[in-house]
């Protein structure tokens, strides 16, 4: 049986809008990956947790709150600690363009903002998960 | 093995690279597994079933909070299905389990039926021993709700706990599904909501007095809240001293046990006989003659295993 591809979609932060998360969710599951969902208002801890239980290949983080900038790289951080730092880590929400190279210069992988088309998404964490 | 010391002194990382690669059906799975055995058997593995959105998650979650407040070390699998067009799927029961996923005493592992049927996932019964190997001393298994034939549970586990919520169908749906027959413990979630006590009126007057020996219990929890919770705790620690002491447990194990030899008998067989010299070929021309009604099943079965096909 080929190794299935499993992603963490998790919500940090105190934005209660999770209508992005859930969407990008759904397409991954259309695609063929098993998503598990962790809900709104995660702390990087219980991300960084549950993806370790969870031996996901990859997280996508969604935040509308404004403070990516804190918590995308508190994320990749703590899995460094933790040495799960293979797992791969992309991010998405309302995120200004001036803010897209230090994230990825933190160690996020993919930063998509709101006009990213699905299949490249999908194409990410596919290639993610080394398929 | 490294991965299986590690798993041994309880790390979480361990226990999840080695569930993935049961899913996954990886090579080295069977060897883990079989080495894991010895270290299983101690665990209380604790069933929940009932239909979608009755509060299995959000009780499990309550029961962990309860069973780590009394110093048992509590692992939890929880089971949603799989797309059968995609072979993707959505895992959301860990949305309710938030503030239990980071305690250190606590193991949570999401997972996708990846075509099983019967409410649990095949891989779901060897990563109850990984969570036993790993000293949890409460299992929980979430199965995946969809509300019929999701008897398998009762298999697996040594408590089956039965969540209905109020008006979650009258006592002829609830005498369709089964679920009579495999219930130890039944609670009405969601008892906040009114017409708890109809439900539990209905269930108790179609659910037997006494069950060699075990009277089914039926209770009212508010999951959401915890109330109710520690109560529901004590019925299932009584329910395991009881099978423990009627020897029900030796009975439940032996069960258990029979139906893995003989899945495992079946699997070793098959790959002796098909990866023997020649082994595939006289296989595929025993299977042609049972196509074409010249052998029934039972002779060329007798037949593979004799080595003559004649
Ligand atoms: N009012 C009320 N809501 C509850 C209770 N238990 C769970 N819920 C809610 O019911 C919904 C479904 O719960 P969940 O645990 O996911 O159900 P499952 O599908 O059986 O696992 C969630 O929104 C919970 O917050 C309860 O005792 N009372
Ligand atoms: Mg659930």
């Amino acid at each position: 049986m080929a190794k299935k591809i499993r992603v963490l979609i998790a919500k940090p932060g105190l934005d209660g809008h999770d209508r992005g998360a859930k969407v990008i969710a759904r397409a991954l599951r259309d695609a063929g990956m098993e998503v598990i969902y962790t809900g709104l208002r995660q702390t990087p801890r219980d991300i960084v947790e549950a993806a370790i239980q969870e031996d996901v290949d990859a997280i996508g983080l969604s935040c509308l709150s404004g403070a990516h900038m804190t918590l995308f790289p508190e994320v990749v951080k703590l899995l460094r600690q933790k040495g799960a730092d293979e797992i791969v880590v992309a991010g998405g929400g309302i995120i200004p363009e001036d803010d897209i190279p230090k994230l990825k210069k933190a160690g996020i992988k993919a930063v998509f903002g709101p006009g990213t088309r699905l299949e490249d998404v999908v194409k990410f964490f596919e290639h993610a998960a080394g398929k | 093995m490294q991965l299986v010391d590690r798993l041994l002194k309880g790390d979480k990382r361990a226990a999840a690279k080695i569930i993935s690669m049961i899913e996954d059906r990886d090579a080295q799975a069977q060897k883990i597994v079989s080495l894991l055995h010895h270290h299983t058997g101690n665990a209380h593995i604790i069933g929940l079933t009932g239909p979608p959105g009755a509060g299995k998650s959000t009780l499990i979650s309550a029961l962990v909070r309860e069973f780590r407040s009394r110093g048992k070390r509590v692992g939890v699998i929880a089971v949603d299905p799989t797309s059968p067009f995609t072979g993707g799927a959505l895992l959301g029961d860990r949305v309710r389990m938030t503030d239990v996923g980071v305690d250190d005493g606590v193991y949570i592992r999401s997972m996708a039926t990846r075509g099983h049927v019967g409410g649990l996932a095949l891989a779901t019964y060897d990563a109850v021993k990984v969570l036993e190997a790993m000293g949890m001393d409460k299992v929980f298994v979430e199965t995946v709700g969809a509300g019929q034939s999701e008897v398998e549970v009762a298999n697996l586990a040594h408590t089956t706990v039965i969540v209905e919520m109020p008006g979650s169908g009258d006592s002829i749906q609830i005498l369709k599904a089964g679920i009579l027959e495999i219930g130890d413990v039944y609670t009405v979630n969601k008892a906040d909501e009114g017409g708890a006590e109809s439900m539990v009126t209905n269930l108790k007057s179609v659910l037997p007095e006494d069950r060699e020996g075990w009277a089914p219990p039926v209770l009212t929890t508010v999951a959401s809240e915890g109330k109710g919770v520690p109560e529901l705790a004590d019925r299932l620690e009584e329910h395991f001293s009881y099978l423990k002491k009627s020897g029900k447990l030796g009975e439940k194990e032996r069960i258990r046990s029979e139906v893995e030899l003989r899945d495992a008998l079946t699997e070793t067989m098959l790959e002796k006989l098909t990866t023997s010299k020649g082994g595939k070929k006289l296989y595929e021309d025993v299977l042609d003659k049972v196509v074409s009604r010249k052998l029934d099943p039972h002779t060329a079965a007798r037949r593979l295993l004799s080595g003559k096909t004649g």
